[in-house]
C-alpha cells in the first residue's frame, strides 16, 4: 500500500518522459503566427534584379519558402514545389547563399518562384524566425502568416496542413 | 623520481585543459573595446539559444545562423539596446526557445514554480514521516 503513491508519481514521470520522446525538438512553435510577414526591402535573384516588400506578397493566399541552394531537404522538395507553383503563387526567400549558385540551381532545376527575394545579409530571415532551410509559410491574401512548416515540403505535408487552411482561407 | 614524472603529467594535463577551453571557443574576436561592454556581449550570446544547433548557445556555434544572430547582439548593443530589449528581439521571432532563461509567464509558470513545489511536497512528506516516527518511539517507550 505504501509504495502505490511513488509508483503513481513514478509511472507519471514515465508517461511525461514518453510524450517527451514523441516530440520533435526541431518543430519550434513559431511566435509570427498570426501576424503579418515583417516589412522587408530586398533586390530579386533575377537578372536584373527587382526591388521587392512585404507588400507584394499581398493579393491572394500564397506560399512564401525559405530556400538556399546548399540545402539539401531544398533539392527534395523542388519537384513538389514546382507541381504546387501551379495550385498558388510560390514566393522564394534565398537565404545565406551565393547569387550564382542559386541562379544557377533555378536555371538547372526549373523555377517554381514568382520572384526569389536575395537574402544577402540574412536579416529578412531572422525577423521571419527561420531557423532551418526549408521553410515554407502560408500567407492569406493579406500577407498574414496562417502557417509555418519547417522542413520538407511533401504532398502529405500538404494535405495534412496546407490544403484544410488553403481551402478555409480560399471561401 | 616517479612523483616528480607524475606531478609534471598532471602540469602538462591542467595546462591542456585551459588550452582545449581556449581552442574551443567560436567567437574569439573582441567585438566591443570596452571591457565591460565585451563582458555584457559574452553574457548576452550566452543565453541566446542557437536553433539549428540545439544545446549549444550561440556564443558556442559556428553555424551561419549563430553568427549572423551574433552580429545582431552586436550591432544592437553599440546602438544602445538594452538585454532585456536583445531577449525580446529574439523572443518576437523564435519565441522562449531562444533563450536559455525563459522569462516568467502563464506558459512557463509550471516550469518555474516546480522546483519549490517538488521541495515543498519532499519537505511536507519528510516531516510527517519524521513525526510518525517520533510518536512511534514515544509509543515503545511507553510499554
Amino acid at each position: 500500500m505504501r509504495f502505490v503513491l511513488p509508483l503513481a508519481l513514478f509511472a507519471v514521470l514515465c508517461g511525461l518522459l514518453v510524450m517527451g520522446i514523441g516530440e520533435d525538438p526541431t518543430r519550434i512553435p513559431s511566435p509570427l503566427l498570426d501576424r503579418p510577414v515583417p516589412e522587408f526591402d530586398l533586390q530579386t535573384l533575377s537578372k536584373p534584379p527587382v526591388a521587392v516588400s512585404a507588400a507584394d506578397l499581398q493579393g491572394e493566399p500564397a506560399l512564401l519558402n525559405v530556400w538556399g541552394s546548399w540545402c539539401v531537404n531544398c533539392r527534395r522538395e523542388h519537384d513538389f514545389l514546382m507541381r504546387i507553383s501551379r495550385e498558388i503563387p510560390v514566393f522564394g526567400l534565398n537565404w545565406n547563399d551565393e547569387p550564382e549558385a542559386a541562379r544557377q540551381w533555378l536555371q538547372d532545376l526549373g523555377d517554381p518562384y514568382r520572384f526569389s527575394a536575395f537574402d544577402a545579409e540574412g536579416r529578412v530571415a531572422i525577423d521571419l524566425g527561420v531557423y532551418g532551410a526549408p521553410e515554407t509559410f502560408l500567407l492569406d491574401g493579406n500577407g498574414t502568416i496562417v502557417h509555418k512548416h519547417v522542413g520538407e515540403l511533401n504532398p502529405e505535408v500538404w494535405a495534412r496542413d496546407f490544403e484544410p487552411r488553403l481551402s478555409q482561407l480560399r471561401q | 623520481m616517479m612523483d616528480s614524472v607524475i606531478s609534471k603529467l598532471a602540469i602538462a594535463l591542467l595546462l591542456s585543459i585551459g588550452l582545449v577551453a581556449e581552442v574551443s571557443a567560436i567567437d574569439r574576436e573582441v567585438a566591443f573595446e570596452d571591457v565591460d561592454m565585451q563582458a555584457r556581449y559574452q553574457r548576452v550570446i550566452h543565453n541566446i539559444r542557437c536553433l539549428t544547433c540545439q544545446n549549444q548557445s550561440i556564443k558556442d556555434s559556428n553555424s551561419p545562423l549563430a553568427r549572423d544572430l551574433r552580429r545582431e547582439v552586436r550591432e544592437q548593443m553599440a546602438g544602445g539596446a538594452s538585454d532585456r530589449e536583445i531577449y525580446a528581439f529574439m523572443q518576437a521571432r523564435y519565441g522562449d526557445f531562444a533563450l536559455y532563461k525563459p522569462p516568467l509567464s502563464a506558459k512557463t509558470i509550471a516550469l518555474w514554480s516546480s522546483p519549490a513545489l517538488l521541495m515543498g511536497i519532499a519537505m511536507f512528506v519528510l516531516f510527517r514521516t519524521l513525526k510518525r516516527r517520533s510518536q512511534l518511539d514515544i509509543s515503545v517507550d511507553g510499554d
